[in-house]
């Protein structure tokens, strides 16, 4: 579905920013995306993709292939919202392991039950 | 590793050790500028420190050899499908002045959700893994050495594994990048709400890297069907990105706006584009501008697009550029030819050093049509950007197809680019994050209980590969069989042979270009001109422009082709290059003996340029030495000469001949030789012909001693003299 065709009213549409100033126009310019813009960075704030999860783990010395592993096998089992690196890093910490020991770990297939407490 | 300006680039060393590799810096350079820059016999205004390797422009000969270098950062996209191939392919363009090389994604990367390893072979690109950066890197760094600039390493962050690229990027001391989430949105038909968040991470990581963050907004002149119409969308597009990365904590002076003049001609291209131009300059103040040439209109006619470019340069000099991008002028008819890399570079860097210092004198006009134009654009876009908060936001405002629409806006065409918020590829993928969420890593955007009042978010485990690149893990190839070992087979094993093949795009593709005007209809012309290919020995002749003179008389067509030749290097008639003497030996030998010289232009040439390159003192031209040089100006007749050699006792007659119709510099040159002989004063006259169109062999098979084409000296000329005068009293 497309927007319908319209003739161009700029003409009659321009009449309200007629009487703004140059430097005024461009202060309503960037007001307006502002308010365009806020609703989608606090969607980002709040939210992760499996991409982000994957880049976090890559950021924690991992390879792109563990990365892959370890965030498809943590999004199936709904577990992204936590944060894949800070699901591996404190599997490491309550198992007294490395980083990357706990990921082997996972993609071994153990300690699955032990990352949300 | 170190390149030798008489060396091929060495493609093991570059795959040798890249697990060790490391990016000598991170970031994005820009160009040193001097304000006021003596280079050569001109004072520059706009200019940027020179390199120690170039080539020069081709006028350069005229003006002492400078190749002064413009205070833009220049732009060439390469993309030939093999990294291996585009490295030569970035060496000839820095030495061309390109200090931004663009490297473009191979076909459907943008869909991969995850990263690529190894060096699998790409279409209309290449596929960017971290063995292909660090490969390129790495021979970038050696090319930079050689040119004496920095160069400055791009790609892109697009696609549903934006953040992963991102920290790739970052890793690998990739120095450019587009990001733009409507990128993702409009034109590859990624889900919005999984770009928008991709994107705030990715731009988080690219701005601690200090990566220069190109929007993707020009794609929409390329896209729209009447694109100087979506210009006023155009400016709520670079605004939405440009608003978003700054939200995500992206410095002003990272985000570089990619802007596109929308028309050419026979549009009224200034009138239109310029106005846009000014109006984005003065709305996006504090930005960097990445002016780009415009890639909508051309087809086959290289000059066409090159004169297009020329225009979109002008643009950028009369308004301003951070980033000078340029097109290659065959972009339109094929993936792009290697040397048509050097053309689009040298087509700015000509245009941009002849414009150097121009808005001295020069102004635009703060009243009239110029700046009516320019309210009336940001007019437009302020109604655009209500109709977007009207319409409930962006997501409501794309799935509207309020965007990419041809109309002039608020006119509507309703041919706008639809997509549904939660349709698309990685639909459903954007996951709510707990208040449990944390990511220990450095430049993470958003909600994150790892993020620490004090210290990095890595330091309970000893810190991130963004603080400790020794963690990064390092995958070499996955493939055995399509990877850069198995594609060098080949080509390393004929460069050692010595084989020689012609090429465009890929080591011995064997592709050459042919240029015919046939003298028929054009349907005659074409089929013609295949025929005559196909007789040359051509596999695979096809036509790639068509160039109309005349419905009748004919057309000029381009045929490109399979020459399917190998040629050895040690089988070619190399011809023996004598070195001339010791300047010191010359002048010894010259001013002990007082030796006259007369010279001229012959035939009706006006040229004269090139004879007073050998004779000048100041062109280090053969007065230097002592000759007694008696230039008798141009156009001068052969008896002429002669009667003055007579006069002074000259020993030597030198002739310069450039305008060669008819093969008039033959006959000059066996005039010359006859009359010579006819006087009686062949034996004791050196007789030296020059000229661009000269060659030793073509002059000594006309009756001359010697011949002097193009790159001659006048230490050659002087040093080819005293031999031959020497030889003479020897006898």
């Amino acid at each position: 579905m497309s927007c319908a065709e319209r003739a161009d009213d700029f003409a009659l549409r321009r009449t309200r920013l007629g009487q703004l100033s140059d430097e005024q126009l461009r202060a309503r310019f960037w007001t307006l995306v502002d308010d365009i813009v806020a609703p989608l960075i606090e969607e980002a704030r709040l939210h992760t993709t499996p991409s982000i999860e994957r880049s976090i783990l890559l950021r924690m010395g991992f390879s792109s292939i563990e990365a892959k592993g370890l965030v498809a096998r943590m999004h199936e089992r709904g577990l992204l919202g936590y944060g894949a690196g800070r699901l591996v890093l404190n599997l490491a910490k309550s198992k007294g392991i490395s980083v990357r020991a706990a990921g082997a770990a996972l993609l071994a297939g153990r300690y699955w039950e032990d990352l949300v407490r | 590793m170190k390149l030798s300006p008489d060396q091929k680039l060495d493609l093991r060393e570059v795959l040798a050790d890249l697990d060790r590799y490391r990016p000598r810096r991170k970031g994005w350079t820009w160009r040193t500028k001097i304000a006021e820059h003596q280079v050569g016999a001109f004072l520059l205004k706009d200019s940027s420190t020179n390199l120690a390797h170039s080539v020069p422009l081709p006028s350069a000969h005229a003006f002492g050899n400078i190749d002064p270098q413009c205070d833009f950062v220049l732009t060439t996209e390469i993309a030939s499908g093999r990294f291996e191939d585009d490295l030569r392919r970035m060496r000839m363009a820095a030495w061309h002045g390109a200090d931004h090389i663009m490297v473009i994604r191979t076909t459907g990367q943008s869909h991969i959700d995850g990263l690529i390893e190894g060096t699998p072979e790409g279409v209309g690109g290449i596929p960017i893994t971290r063995k292909q950066l660090r490969a390129t890197r790495k021979a970038l760094d050696a090319i930079e050495d050689e040119v004496g600039r920095p160069i400055n390493f791009h790609s892109y962050v697009s696609g549903v594994a934006g953040p992963e690229i991102a920290v790739l990027f970052a890793e690998e001391g990739v120095n450019g990048a587009h990001q733009d989430p409507q990128y993702n949105v409009l034109y590859r038909g990624i889900n919005m709400h999984r770009s928008f968040v991709d994107a705030a991470e990715a731009k988080r990581i690219m701005a601690d890297a200090g990566i220069l963050q190109l929007d993707g907004a020009h794609n929409a002149n390329a896209t729209a069907k009447e694109a100087w119409k979506v210009t006023p969308e155009l400016f709520v597009q670079h605004a939405i990105n440009t608003a978003y990365s700054r939200a995500v904590g992206m410095p002003a002076e990272l985000i570089a706006l990619s802007t596109v003049p929308p028309t050419a001609p026979p549009a009224p291209k200034l009138r239109l584009d310029l106005p846009y131009a000014v109006a984005l300059r003065e709305l996006f103040r504090g930005y960097k501008f990445r002016a780009q040439q415009n890639t909508r209109y051309i087809e086959a006619d290289t000059m066409e697009a090159t004169v297009t470019h020329v225009l979109d340069t002008l643009i950028s000099r009369l308004t301003s550029a951070d980033v000078q991008s340029t097109i290659t002028p065959d972009e339109g008819r094929n993936i792009p030819w290697h040397y048509n890399n050097v053309a689009g570079v040298n087509t700015a860097r000509q245009t941009l050093m002849g414009l150097d210092g121009v808005m001295e004198q020069l102004q635009l006009t703060q009243a009239g049509p110029l700046q009516a134009q320019v309210r009336e654009l940001t007019e437009r876009a302020v109604l655009f950007l209500e109709e977007i908060v009207a319409g409930g936001g962006y997501y409501a405002a794309v799935a509207a197809g309020q965007f990419v629409d041809s109309g002039y806006f608020p006119e509507r065409k309703g041919d706008g680019i639809v997509r549904d918020p939660d349709g698309g590829d990685g639909a459903g993928t954007v996951i709510a994050r707990t208040t449990e969420y944390g990511a220990p890593v450095c430049s993470h955007f958003g909600n994150n209980v790892s993020a620490r009042a004090t210290g990095k978010p890595c330091d309970e485990y000893g810190g991130c590969t963004l603080c400790d690149p020794s963690k990064i893990q390092y995958i070499d190839e996955l493939d055995a069989e399509d990877n850069v070992e198995k594609r060098l087979q080949t080509p390393l094993a004929e460069r050692a042979a010595g084989v020689l093949r012609p090429e465009v795009e890929k080591h011995g593709d064997g592709v050459v270009c042919v240029t015919l005007f046939v003298p028929a209809s054009p349907s005659v012309a074409e089929a013609a001109a295949l025929e005559m290919a196909k007789r040359m020995g051509l596999k695979d002749p096809e036509v790639i422009s068509r160039r109309l003179m005349h419905p009748a008389e004919g057309s000029l067509l381009e045929v490109k082709g399979v020459l399917d030749v190998a040629v050895r290097i040690t089988d070619l008639p190399m011809p023996v290059r004598e070195e001339p003497l010791a300047e010191s030996e010359i002048e010894a030998w010259v001013r002990a003996r007082d030796i006259h010289v007369v010279a001229a232009t012959v035939g009706e040439d006006e040229h004269s340029v090139g004879l007073h390159e050998i004779l000048d003192i100041k062109h280090g031209g053969i007065e230097k030495y002592g000759f007694r040089c008696h230039d008798l100006g141009t156009s001068v007749p052969i008896e002429r000469l002669l009667n003055a050699a007579e006069q002074t006792g000259a020993r030597a007659v030198l002739i310069s001949t450039i305008v060669t119709h008819g093969h008039v510099h033959e006959v000059h040159m066996r005039r010359l030789h006859a009359l010579a002989l006819e006087r009686g004063l062949r034996e004791r006259l050196v007789l030296v012909a020059g000229g661009t169109q000269v060659t030793n062999e073509l002059a000594r098979g006309c009756g001359m001693d010697a011949g002097f084409g193009r790159g001659a000296t006048g230490r050659d000329v002087a040093s080819f003299l005293v031999r031959s005068l020497r030889a003479q009293a020897n006898k």
